[in-house]
């Protein structure tokens, strides 16, 4: 019934369209947790990103689409490749360890959930099967018209929070990022960096004198 | 609002057809123009040294990239013992396809009519449009950074930390850019971008973007996509004093050739992106025989200009500093094209509005800039041991502790200089 259902409301190239992004979003997925080696998983994950990206596509949610190739592939998880990547946590003896113990039992009852939940949206009126919410199938204007008017009428209040939320974030992560610069810092800074220097030299870091000149003639 | 009217009346076979022949062609003009574009680099960058260049192979030494690429191809294949080998061979193909992809959305001709059929010079105008750009783009990042990671080796891994952090720098500005031509096209297709170019300005400037929006929006993309492509000026990912030769140092035969191919498809890509965004793309003047193919000489000559620039670019400027590089991306680029967009914006609404902010920017530049220099002066002690060289140690470390005494490692005893005096 699902079949005829399928043959009988999609078109043929949506239906290739949905069956090859579909089974590559699934696969990245798989991948993001079987793969041995954190950086695979992180590629395994853009796998998965740019599929539900096509799925986008194909159901005319255009922008959708780009956003998430734009912030998700192309920003955050860069991000997370840097950090496995300069940090060196695709090291065997840290990704071996497990450090809590109690979340494998939670990720099964979370998994349970999810399929639960996906089953119930699969057997309900929620999922209608329509290309588009909003968009020009429906005889609406274009996908990113539309988007623009919600953002910039009816959820303005919250789209400006966010962003304002964002700075804000930003400059939380400057402020603890920087550190402020002393006196003292400086002054132990240099020992550090040029006392084995003037050891070498016979000459003792402490002792002043009034200019920098070449000491050993 | 961005449809090619050849998917008007359903896809048949034909319509398929067309696609896919478009697909084909776009990719052997553009593996044509790559040969002829290294060919034409070295031959005006050996011009600017004063030599000849290639002059062997083929006429005016014409198929010089063609020799090379078959040579590339037939020596041995080297994978390091320390490289990700999964990784290390995906890498060159994640650089090589955004190269092309972009290009698809550039519109490279007028509107033709083949077979009953009518459509678009162009292989793809999808709705999101230019955004497909800002997408592929930071697509690119993936190549390079997985390319330096996975060989297992140093230097390509500072080159591709350093390009990945340069591309994703220069991306913003890059994306403030395009938004101000997306302001005033009010559309993100690219083909309702160069229609929007139409025109003159009194009957004989053309009604070009670079004019519209002022010429800022402009300099700051050609500035940022020059970064984007790791270019000169902005080579700092292949320095070869420093890194061998940067993310593609372990890199041999033919996936160095394709990261070569990826590299010279990007600057002819970005090129036409420039030509498409703010110079009209096909738009010129017409006269009124072959109607179709003026748009796509027009569209072949302002490319042309801009793949000149890059090669001038590179024979005329010395590289950057990596933090001149930075300075330049987020204290310079960055608020500029935040203003500007900003301005572009009221314009929108209305001339008072639009200069208002113009004089409320540059009260704001002021204002930056100040505490820019101020944030300078007071972060240079804890900068100093970033510094390269230790004369503002010195000079800082004086002003601290007036005396202390700073000796510079610059003549043991035993070097040749300092053994006179001994």
């Amino acid at each position: 019934m699902i079949g005829h259902l399928l043959l009988t409301t999609i078109a043929l190239p949506d239906l290739f369209t949905f069956i090859f992004a579909g089974l590559a979003a699934l696969v990245g997925a798989g991948g993001v947790i079987l793969a041995r080696n954190p950086v695979h998983s992180a590629l395994m994950l853009v796998m998965t990103l740019f599929s539900v990206a096509v799925l986008f596509v194909e159901q005319d949610a255009q922008f959708l689409a780009a956003v998430q190739v734009i912030v998700y592939a192309g920003a955050i998880v860069v991000l997370f490749l840097f950090v496995i990547m300069l940090l060196g946590v695709d090291r065997r003896e840290v990704t071996q360890k497990d450090p809590l113990p109690a979340q494998r039992p939670l990720a099964v009852v979370a998994a349970i959930l999810v399929l639960l939940e996906i089953g119930l949206l699969a057997r309900s009126h929620w999922s209608t099967g329509q290309p588009a919410v909003v968009g020009p199938t429906n005889g609406g204007q274009s996908n990113i018209v539309e988007l623009a008017r919600a953002v910039f009428t009816t959820y303005l209040l919250p789209f400006e929070a966010t962003s304002a939320l964002l700075v804000i974030a930003v400059l939380g992560a400057v402020v603890l990022a920087r550190r402020a610069a002393t006196p003292t810092d400086t002054v132990s800074k240099l020992d550090t960096a040029s006392s084995d220097i003037l050891i070498d030299l016979g000459v003792d870091p402490a002792s002043s004198s009034d200019d920098g000149q070449r000491s050993h003639q | 609002m961005g449809a090619d009217q050849l998917f008007s009346h359903g896809i048949t076979l034909a319509v398929f057809v067309i696609v896919i022949v478009k697909v084909l062609v776009a990719f052997a003009a553009l593996m044509v123009a790559v040969m002829l574009m290294i060919w034409f680099e070295r031959k005006i960058i050996s011009d600017m040294q004063n030599r000849i260049g290639p002059n062997r192979a083929g006429p005016w030494g014409m198929l010089q990239t063609l020799a090379d690429g078959i040579k590339l191809f037939f020596k041995e294949d080297l994978i390091p013992e320390n490289s990700n080998r999964f990784v290390f061979k995906l890498a060159p193909y994640l650089t090589l396809m955004p190269a092309f992809l972009i290009f698809t959305i550039v519109p490279i001709g007028g509107i033709v009519t083949i077979f009953g059929h009518t459509t678009e010079l162009q292989v793809a105008d999808p709705p999101m449009g230019i955004l497909f750009l800002l997408a592929m783009s930071s697509v690119a990042v993936y190549g390079v950074m997985l390319a330096g990671w996975s060989s297992g080796s140093k230097y390509p891994l500072i080159g591709s930390v350093r390009a990945s952090a340069q591309m994703i720098s220069y991306e913003a500005a890059m994306g403030l850019s395009v938004a101000t031509v997306v302001l005033i096209t009010g559309s993100l297709s690219t083909r309702d971008i160069v229609l929007s170019q139409m025109g003159t300005f009194f009957s004989f400037i053309p009604k070009w973007n670079i004019l519209r929006l002022g010429v800022v929006p402009f300099i700051i993309f050609v500035i940022a996509i020059t970064a984007e492509l790791n270019r000169p000026p902005f080579d700092l990912t292949e320095a070869e004093q420093e890194l061998v030769g940067g993310f593609h140092t372990e890199y041999s035969s033919i996936r160095f050739a394709m990261f070569f191919l990826a590299e010279f498809m990007n600057t002819i890509t970005m090129s036409a992106v420039i030509v498409t965004l703010f110079l009209g793309g096909p738009d010129g003047y017409d006269p009124s025989f072959l109607h179709w193919l003026w748009p796509i000489l027009w569209f072949l000559g302002k490319t042309l200009v801009f793949l000149f620039g890059y090669v001038w670019l590179r024979g005329a400027l010395p590289r950057l500093r990596y933090d001149q590089l930075m300075d330049l991306g987020w204290k310079v680029l960055i608020p500029i094209s935040l203003a500007w967009i900003l301005i572009v914006a009221a314009m929108q609404v209305n001339r008072y509005m639009g200069f208002g902010l113009l004089v409320l920017s540059l009260l704001c530049a002021v204002l930056l800039f100040r505490s820019m220099s101020i944030g300078d002066q007071s972060g240079e002690a804890a900068d100093i041991t970033l510094a390269p060289t230790n004369r503002p140690l010195e000079s800082e470390a004086r002003q601290i502790a007036p005396g202390l005494k700073v000796v510079r490692p610059t003549f043991r005893s035993g070097t040749p200089e300092s053994g006179g005096s001994k």
